[in-house]
């Protein structure tokens, strides 16, 4: 399996998960598989919801003690 | 201990002062040591460039000299880095010299980076550079009428700044009486007009009342400058008169080449606030990778932490404290109201309705600054 790249939103408030993700994208390969960590519950509905409008994958989402584990790959 | 700061803007300035202040008499011992390399010889105001893009504030006020806002026994060059060598503790300065260090704080910062995206450098106006500012500036005043777009790519520096000048657009196109002629139309990356939830549930409905448009999940794909077209990532197309952007940004150029972190962010930890598998390289401000504002008060913040912490490694041999993630933002509200935004890592922030006094407060702060820098404030 691939490296799955981490990007820890976590306590992140400003720029937040969703802008991390969208950030660390833009610098990824297609193919590669993102997992954000976020205390906002918020983020596993905006993250799925941006991820389906811009036309990448979206994987899961799971939480754990709080943080939510939300996966997606870069399709394009 | 010899102490070597990279970088003379806010967090590395605030830093070496804190830092002289503290260890007075190691200076004077010659127990610690304290240089401070910088790229220019002139300290840098960055945030009130976007006073300067409408014409209420001149490049003057921007400057001092660095030299000026330093505490004595600090030694500080025009010199930068061209390039890091970790492993030796030691860095390699543009003019040959080598310089070894005990403990090394990064503070280079960022810049825009339009060029990113197709069409955007040739076609937008921008205020993060005192170049591109005047030249918003002039543009703005030939203006006459149209649709001004206000686009952000991310990460950007300054999180309040596309809320700010899209407010203060606004009474700057009321103050010519163009309010019939001009639409302000705004773009943002994610689904609100604002990164934090609560600054965006204030936000938007500012922005409803004064007639202010936006598009959310809009994230910058390319402009076409001849049909004046600007495309986003989610299929969008947005027709502008005048576009003006927040551009994506980077770390410095010597990061990103020096292998330090991608795009010129260092992974940092994010308490610490050391580089991610190094004990004695910190870094502070724009450059780190956390997941929080890059911001003059988030570089600040983190310069208090690490000056009470590299002075206590020099008296005591440990650090004594952790950064908490705090960072305050002035948001300007138009030209003559403003509020703010305060946070950490826990707690999220609360702002209140705009007032006078918060941006008059905002305005002499642009003169406190220069007391700010030198660590007193």
């Amino acid at each position: 399996m691939a490296e799955i790249k981490i990007v820890d939103g976590r306590g992140s408030f400003c720029p937040g998960p969703l802008m991390e993700l969208i950030v660390v994208l833009k610098s990824s390969q297609i193919g590669d598989v993102i997992e954000v960590l976020s205390t906002d519950k918020g983020s596993a509905n905006d993250i799925p919801e941006w991820v389906h409008k811009v036309g990448h994958e979206y994987i899961s989402t799971t939480e754990d003690a709080g943080v939510w584990h939300i996966r997606v790959r870069k399709a394009k | 201990m010899r102490i070597l700061i990279v970088g003379g803007g806010m967090g590395g300035t605030i830093l070496a002062n804190s830092l002289a202040r503290r260890l007075s008499s190691e200076l004077k011992s010659g127990k610690a040591r304290i240089t401070m390399l910088s790229a220019s010889e002139k300290h840098f105001y960055q945030p009130g460039l976007l006073y300067l893009a409408i014409g209420r504030m001149t490049p003057d006020e921007l400057y001092r000299d660095q030299a000026s806002l330093l505490e004595p026994g600090i030694e500080f060059q025009v010199d930068p880095v061209e390039e890091f060598m970790l492993d030796n503790n030691c860095v390699k300065t543009k003019s040959g010299k080598i310089i070894e260090y005990d403990v090394m704080v990064l503070a280079t910062g960022s810049r825009m980076f339009p060029e990113g995206v197709p069409g955007l450098a040739e076609n937008a106006e921008f205020f993060y550079t005192e170049t591109s500012a005047l030249k918003m500036f002039k543009r703005l005043q030939s203006f006459e009428g149209g649709k001004v777009v206000i686009t952000v790519g991310v990460p950007h520096k300054c999180p309040m700044a596309p809320l700010e000048i899209t407010f203060m657009l606004h009474d700057y196109f009321k103050d010519r009486g163009l309010s019939d002629k001009v639409k302000l139309h705004y773009t943002y990356p994610i689904n609100r007009v604002h990164s934090l939830e609560n600054v965006a549930k204030w936000a938007a409905p500012e922005m409803d009342h004064l007639g202010i448009t936006y598009d959310t999940f809009f994230n910058i794909k390319e402009v076409d400058g001849k049909n004046q077209i600007l495309r986003s990532e989610e299929g969008v197309d947005i027709k502008y008169d005048l576009l003006i952007a927040i551009p994506a940004h980077k770390g410095m150029e010597v990061i990103e080449k020096g292998g330090l972190g991608a795009n010129g962010w260092v992974p940092t930890n994010r308490t610490k606030l050391n580089m991610e598998g190094r004990s004695n390289v910190f870094v502070c401000g724009d450059t780190t990778n956390i997941p929080i504002s890059k911001a003059g008060s988030t570089a600040h913040f983190e310069a208090d932490t690490l000056a009470e912490n590299i002075a206590a490694m020099v008296k005591m041999g440990t650090p004594v404290r952790e950064y908490d993630g705090k960072v305050f933002c002035f948001i300007e509200a138009g030209k003559d109201r403003a509020t703010y935004a305060m946070f950490n890592y826990l707690n999220p922030p609360d702002p209140k309705a705009p007032t006078k006094a918060m941006h008059w407060f905002k305005i002499a702060y642009n003169k406190l600054y220069w007391i700010s820098a030198r660590g007193l404030l």
